[in-house]
């Protein structure tokens, strides 16, 4: 009996990584729920709409995605489809070279890093510069992003600086506003001379074909300032149906993701710059992916589509903060990729199928999340998936003689004075091959069996006495 | 690669074709979301100042404050929109080398950027540009400082009222106080990419 790949995983991770992520997530997850609270009198009650919009959403997709991309178009883009990742690459290669574009800078997309695109677009010839801090760290590293939110939580200031040492960024200097400045000064002439910037969105407005992008660090801006070509790349259940719709998701985001009232940059793009505005973009694109995404509609987990990617799950899931995003060994980490990643597996399916075992089912990741997804659910709807795949067992101690103790009095009461001798016995000894795998991650505390009855018993005697004394 | 359109309309519409009944669409006012405690502010432009300070965001009625500061931090070289410039060129002594017309070969040469803006939310503290208000987009967002001209009954109550006044134009971008990161170790620093400084003037 083996232990699972996420659980191996966690066994490696060093323990100032357990506590960078430990410290990050917390901190985030407590700033949220305080900020919540503060502003709304019943945030609850936000998130349980926001959910009945985004499921409105994923139930009439085939309606909205047709309205927006007539939106869209009116408005100036151009819109494009890509059933799997390979077409989505190859509209985002075609766009370029059309253009004769061989430097891209990039804002922060996780639909990119789902197709692999940085290193297909390299291969041709591309450049392709990650613009957010954490994502250009994560870059030059050859690293992965181990949280969608805060990519590089998993890192220290330490390893940040050498790697900008390493890169030609300064010599090595670990202060954040050092480390800031540098990207800067290094980013500002990217942008300037990029011949294209891609985004993702946040939102995309199905009545007005409104995108909406939100950064922090105002790279996506940049990213729609200075080049001529504009390329988002969206997932399909991004949709929104009105405008109206964003002032509530705008607030549940912020706060969800970041624990901020709204995020600093906010952008509505409807299409290319307006006329007689010198800067950003004279030509936009906008490509909806699928790449699994309607299969997962077709299936019994299809709420997952409702997710607008905040973290706030991650941040507050006790084994996200124990084992780390890389553990998941995708794209989307923590329940939400739990999830996520093992329906858009495909076909792969099976070698992600330790993930949604990887939960004690504690619920928190469905108490914040701002769309209301039942996380723990989809995650049971998952395991039975799993069970009838073929997924290997992880190591469990089998339950027959458990059965037999529980139903045999006598069997019982010499099983609780044997017990005892577990106290002296180191685990590894235990007579049980299957409880080897099972003891080898865990220590078992001191026997205290036969303690509850001995107590329930005194406990009544006392209810008697004093009773007898009140009379 | 343009079938592709077909292949997804058909999986979602075959994936969706089961549901006995789609959801509907909620029913909620407009303004579910808008801070308990800012709905009932009277004048706007003071709370929009209170709470843009809240995430370090400043705001100055007088064009002779933003001068002072500029000057005092040896901030003598910027940019501003031409419409503005001779409203506020008076405040500004010779000192000063502001330019009308943006040169993006000299980015860095611009220390501040001063354009219009079309509005700001009260709740937030946020500013509003639109590509309609913005003369250019990278003289407000390149320069250190970025100094956002308003008036003061373009400042709304909340984000509901804003997200209504959305309108046409191609480009709307809302700024809540200055460009900040917390990747490092989750330390703020303010000026990554955008401004370090984000100013609200009110014009008149
Ligand atoms: S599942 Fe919910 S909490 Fe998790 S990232 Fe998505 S929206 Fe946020």
């Amino acid at each position: 009996m083996k232990t699972q790949p996420i659980d191996q995983f966690a066994c490696t991770l060093p323990p100032e990584k357990r506590q960078s992520v430990y410290n990050g997530t917390k901190a985030t997850h407590e700033k949220r729920t305080k900020l919540l609270a503060g502003d709304f009198a019943d945030p609850d009650r936000l998130r349980q709409l926001a959910g009945e919009v985004k499921q409105h959403v994923i139930e009439n997709l085939d309606t909205l995605l047709p309205q927006v991309e007539e939106r869209l178009t009116a408005g100036g883009a151009q819109v494009h489809w890509a059933a799997d990742a390979a077409a989505a690459r190859r509209h985002v290669l075609a766009i370029l070279q059309r253009r004769g574009a061989t430097r891209l800078v990039k804002a922060k997309t996780m639909v990119s890093e789902e197709i692999e695109l940085a290193p297909f677009l390299e291969a041709h010839g591309i450049e392709c510069l990650e613009t957010d801090l954490g994502e250009f760290i994560v870059q030059i590293d050859h690293d992965h992003p181990s949280h969608i939110v805060r990519p590089i939580i998993h890192k220290n200031r330490r390893e940040i600086a050498t790697s900008f040492e390493k890169n030609g960024l300064g010599a090595y200097n670990d202060a954040p506003e050092v480390i800031t400045r540098r990207a800067r000064e290094f980013m500002r002439k990217k942008y300037l001379a990029a011949d294209a910037g891609m985004t993702g969105a946040n939102f995309v407005v199905a009545e007005s074909g409104r995108l909406v992008v939100v950064t922090n660090e105002g790279n996506s801006r940049f990213s729609l300032a200075a080049p001529k070509c504009h390329i988002a790349l969206v997932g399909i259940e991004k949709l929104l149906p009105r405008d109206r719709d964003l002032a509530l998701f705008l607030n549940l985001l912020a706060r969800s993701a970041t624990a901020q009232q709204l995020t600093v940059y906010t952008e509505f793009i409807r299409g290319p710059r307006a006329a007689g505005q010198p800067d950003g973009p004279e030509e936009m694109h906008v490509i909806f992916v699928d790449n699994g995404r309607t299969d997962v509609l077709a299936g019994e987990c299809r709420e997952i589509l409702r997710c607008i990617r905040c973290g706030a799950c991650m941040n507050v899931c006790p084994v996200y903060r124990q084992v780390s995003g890389h553990a998941y060994r995708s794209v989307y980490p923590g329940p939400v990729g739990a999830v996520l990643s093992p329906l858009l597996a495909g076909e792969d399916f099976l070698e992600k199928a330790d993930l949604p075992k990887a939960s004690s089912l504690c619920g928190a990741c469905n108490e914040v999340c701002p769309v209301n997804i039942p996380i723990p659910d989809l995650l049971l709807r998952l395991r039975d998936k799993g069970k009838r795949a073929g997924a290997a067992s992880p190591g469990l101690p089998p339950m027959g003689p458990w059965a037999l103790l529980a139903s045999q009095p006598v069997v019982w009461k010499a099983a609780l004075i044997g017990g005892r001798l577990l106290d002296y016995i180191p685990p590894g000894l235990i007579p049980v091959p299957a409880m080897h795998a099972w003891a080898a991650s865990r220590t078992l505390p001191k026997w205290r069996g036969g303690v509850f009855r001995k107590w329930l018993r005194q406990r009544e005697k006392r209810k008697t006495e004093t009773g007898e004394r009140k009379a | 690669m343009n079938d592709d359109r077909e292949v997804i309309l058909s999986r979602m519409r075959g994936a969706l074709a089961p549901l006995r009944k789609r959801a509907a669409y909620p029913n909620f006012p407009d303004d579910v979301a808008v801070m308990r405690e800012v709905v009932d502010w009277k004048d706007p432009w003071s709370v929009f100042c209170e709470r843009t300070r809240l995430v370090n965001g400043e705001s100055m009625e007088r064009v002779e404050d933003v001068v002072a500061l500029l000057k005092a931090n040896h901030w003598l070289h910027g940019y501003c929109d031409p419409q503005l410039w001779p409203r506020l060129a008076p405040a500004f002594g010779p000192e000063f080398t502001v330019e009308t017309a943006f040169d993006r070969t000299r980015v860095d040469d611009y220390q501040f950027g001063i354009t219009r803006a079309v509005g700001a939310i009260a709740e937030t503290g946020t500013l509003i540009l639109s590509d309609a208000s913005t003369s250019c987009r990278l003289g407000a967002l390149a320069p250190w400082v970025h100094i956002a001209v308003l008036r003061r009954e373009e400042v709304m109550a909340n984000m509901a009222q804003a997200v209504a006044l959305l309108g046409d134009d191609p480009n709307i971008i809302w700024v809540t106080g200055p460009s900040k990161t917390a990747d490092v170790e989750g330390i703020l620093i303010e000026g990554v990419h955008g401004p370090g400084r984000q100013i609200a003037l009110l014009l008149g």
